[in-house]
């Protein structure tokens, strides 16, 4: 039934059509009836949105569940005629009792914030047609005979008690919290009075079924045995009943320290991390500077992978050693880079893979190149753009740092770029190189993402301007030496 | 508090509201949009809240607002939503420490015409100010992979109401990756063999596609995704 209620409003989309009612409202109408009566007559909350309509009981206005009024408004007829014919069918059997009990299971309760209001006739024809339910039941149990007489009379009455009972646990279904607080406060007595109302009318009719059927001697014996049952059933299930305990509070310590996190995540947000971006800016070009601007940065980084982490990340390790994806991996692959070299690295990632051998290898040709970057380029930032596709991951390093002439490379980057491309090759990779003294450089990293088909790709490698898409190769590129 | 924005050169420079709730990053920018050689910025106001920011707005009518995106009363999308009837000719570039998709999209939606973080440089400020002013986005490279993140096709994804706008050209998707991966307008030019003004044409369709969409995945998407 929860699942039912959570997911149809969804996904029938139905809008109430009036802002949310004051939280308290539903719980007083709810309660005792009395709030909100006003004169207007029922509004049937005809749903203008086409495809399936559900029977939804009524929050407002319900005189026991809120089923007949929910009927009514489905079948756009008056509620009156509806509740007759529940009384009616009471008489046939007490099928009617039946039929509302199963509506009351399985309708889920109407979108909170429908307004209706309810005549105070109408609630009194609704009380006075449940009364005449009830006694229409006693009555045609009685001149239904023995047979029926000592079964549907103590019934009417066990159900009356469940009635009550049920209503009352049915009622404050995910109610906020200040609506709920004043509902304790309201209906607080009012609610245990009906508890205990039903509790004693339940244990009332199974009473006078048992002594409309059995002599006093075994009643005496009967009860014995009942509550040694039930005393059995409590002591077994004691672990159970701990566990529930247990797990409800762990479940509500664990919000709390989510509700925590937000509210720091809040404030934090808003001092520290300004703060963190304005040293970052202010600080001097001298190695001092730098060096601050570093420290500024790591901790912005950290202190953003503890906010917006994954929930469970502690703030010593944002990122690093767990890392699952691909994205995650790069990401704490360029604060590192970040931090050993005092630049900025701002990874763009779009798309996210699983971690395996492949792009492991990626991550560590990128790394390559940023610290490449980092070392050689003269840059204070380097821009890293990765982006996963069904075919190709991709990943670009680019600064726009002095850039070198591709045909008079020297020593220390034919070592980049063979590193880099023997790692890519090995996986079946591609390495573009597009640089030239002054423009800055970009390596271009492609690994085709079909698994395992290493073999394939290999044969192409070594031809250049093979690329599947994006823009075409322009004569600066040079493929790797 | 004015700045001498009477004595303006030829070329007028743009006038600038700055709207962050920190006076101090308010004044770090100001002095850094001020300290700049070629003065093409001028700092007429602040605002440290949205009542203010619509104040200062409202009196001083400046040609471009930085808007920060993080405020306690409501944020950016707030000023954007009781300004923008009003002044309609006033642009907005949000200014933000959040990498978050959901801020970034958010305000881009509400009517930014670009998006760039607090750590940006002077130098590039002002010209995305300038930038903005002249009429074009302003794609940092970061807000430039949301959005293609927020466009990709998804196995998942829903139908899409309408495929004009649900969908960016393929031209647009190569622009777009290439401001992802840090390139210039020109050097984005050079390389598609388009003119630059082609290039501010197809960011701006972008921008226009962003904000009017109703794709399902801009406004979920940015909410169930977590930063970078």
């Amino acid at each position: 039934m929860g699942d039912v209620e959570d997911v149809a409003p969804r996904r029938e989309g139905i809008d109430p059509a009036v802002a949310p009612a004051a939280p308290g409202a539903t719980g007083a109408g709810g309660a005792g009836g009395g709030a909100g009566a006003a004169a207007a007559s029922t509004v049937p909350s005809a749903p203008a949105t086409p495809g399936i309509r559900r029977v939804r009981r009524r929050r407002e206005g319900a005189v026991i569940a809120g089923v007949t009024g929910g009927v009514a408004d489905h079948l756009g007829v008056d509620v009156l005629r509806v509740r007759l014919v529940f009384v009616l069918l009471v008489a046939a059997a007490g099928s009617g009792f039946a039929a509302y009990a199963l509506l009351w299971l399985f309708c889920p309760i109407e979108p909170r914030g429908v307004r209706r209001t309810v005549p105070p006739r109408e609630r009194r024809q609704g009380l006075g047609l449940a009364t005449l339910g009830v006694l229409l039941a006693l009555v045609l149990s009685g001149i239904g005979g023995q047979l029926s007489g000592w079964i549907v009379g103590p019934l009417a009455v066990v159900l009356t008690g469940v009635a009550l009972v049920w209503r009352e646990a049915d009622t404050p279904d995910a109610e906020t919290g200040l609506a709920r607080r004043s509902r304790r406060l309201v209906g607080g007595r009012l609610g245990l009075l009906r508890l205990l109302a039903g509790a004693v009318l339940v244990t009332a009719g199974i009473a006078a079924f048992l002594l409309g059927n059995v002599d006093l001697s075994q009643v005496q014996f009967g009860l014995l045995a009942a509550l040694a049952t039930l005393a059995g059933v409590v002591v077994l299930t004691v672990p159970w009943w701990m566990r529930l305990v247990r797990e409800l509070g762990a479940e509500r310590r664990e919000r709390i320290r989510g509700q925590e996190r937000a509210d720091i995540a809040a404030h934090l947000h808003d001092s520290v991390l300004q703060t963190l971006a304005l040293i970052q800016k202010q600080a001097g070009e001298d190695a001092a500077g730098r060096e601050v601007r570093r420290l500024a940065r790591s901790q912005e980084r950290e202190l953003r992978a503890w906010l917006y982490g994954p929930p469970g990340g502690d703030a010593g390790h944002p990122a690093g050693a767990g890392d699952a994806t691909f994205a995650a991996a790069l990401a704490s692959t360029a604060g590192e880079v970040e931090d050993d070299y005092g630049l900025r690295v701002a990874p763009v990632v779009v798309g996210d893979a699983p971690l395996d051998p492949d792009t492991t290898a990626l991550v560590a040709a990128a790394r390559e190149a940023m610290v490449n970057a980092a070392k050689h380029a003269g840059v204070d930032e380097i821009d890293v753009y990765a982006e996963v596709e069904p075919e190709t991951v991709e990943v670009f390093v680019r600064d726009r740092g002095c850039g070198f002439d591709p045909d008079a490379v020297p020593e220390d980057r034919r070592g980049l770029a063979g590193s880099v491309r023997d790692r890519m090759t090995r996986h079946g990779g591609r390495v573009r190189l597009r640089t030239s003294p002054g423009e800055g450089t970009e390596v271009g990293l492609v690994l085709p993402r079909t698994p395992r088909s290493t073999n394939g790709t290999n044969g192409t490698n070594g031809t250049n301007g093979t690329v599947t898409e994006g823009p075409d190769p322009s004569e600066l590129e040079e493929e790797a030496r | 508090m004015t700045e001498p924005s009477a004595t303006a050169t030829p070329d007028e420079p743009v006038t600038v509201v700055v709207v962050d709730d920190h006076a101090l990053f308010r004044r770090g920018v100001r002095a850094e949009l001020e300290s700049l050689a070629r003065r093409t910025v001028s700092v007429v106001g602040e605002a440290g809240s949205v009542d203010e920011a619509v104040a200062v707005i409202g009196h001083r009518k400046p040609d471009v607002v930085l808007l920060d995106v993080h405020m306690p009363d409501g944020g950016g999308a707030a000023v954007l939503a009781r300004t923008r009837p009003e002044h309609p000719e006033v642009v907005f570039l949000a200014l933000s420490v959040s990498d978050a998709a959901e801020d970034v999209i958010s305000v881009i939606r509400a009517g930014a015409r670009g998006y760039v973080t607090k750590t940006i440089s002077g130098r590039e400020l002002a010209d995305a100010v300038v930038r903005v002013r002249a009429g074009d986005a302003v794609f940092s490279p970061r807000l430039a992979g949301f959005v293609l993140d927020a466009f990709a096709d998804r196995p998942g994804a829903t139908g899409v109401v309408d495929p004009e706008l649900d969908q960016l050209t393929r031209r647009e998707r190569d622009v777009l990756r290439l401001l992802a991966r840090g390139w210039s307008y020109k050097e984005i030019a050079a390389e598609l063999v388009i003119s630059v003004k082609t290039v501010e044409t197809h960011v701006s369709s972008v921008l226009r596609k962003t904000q009017s969409s109703n794709r399902h995945e801009l406004s979920r998407w940015a909410s169930d995704r977590r930063l970078v």
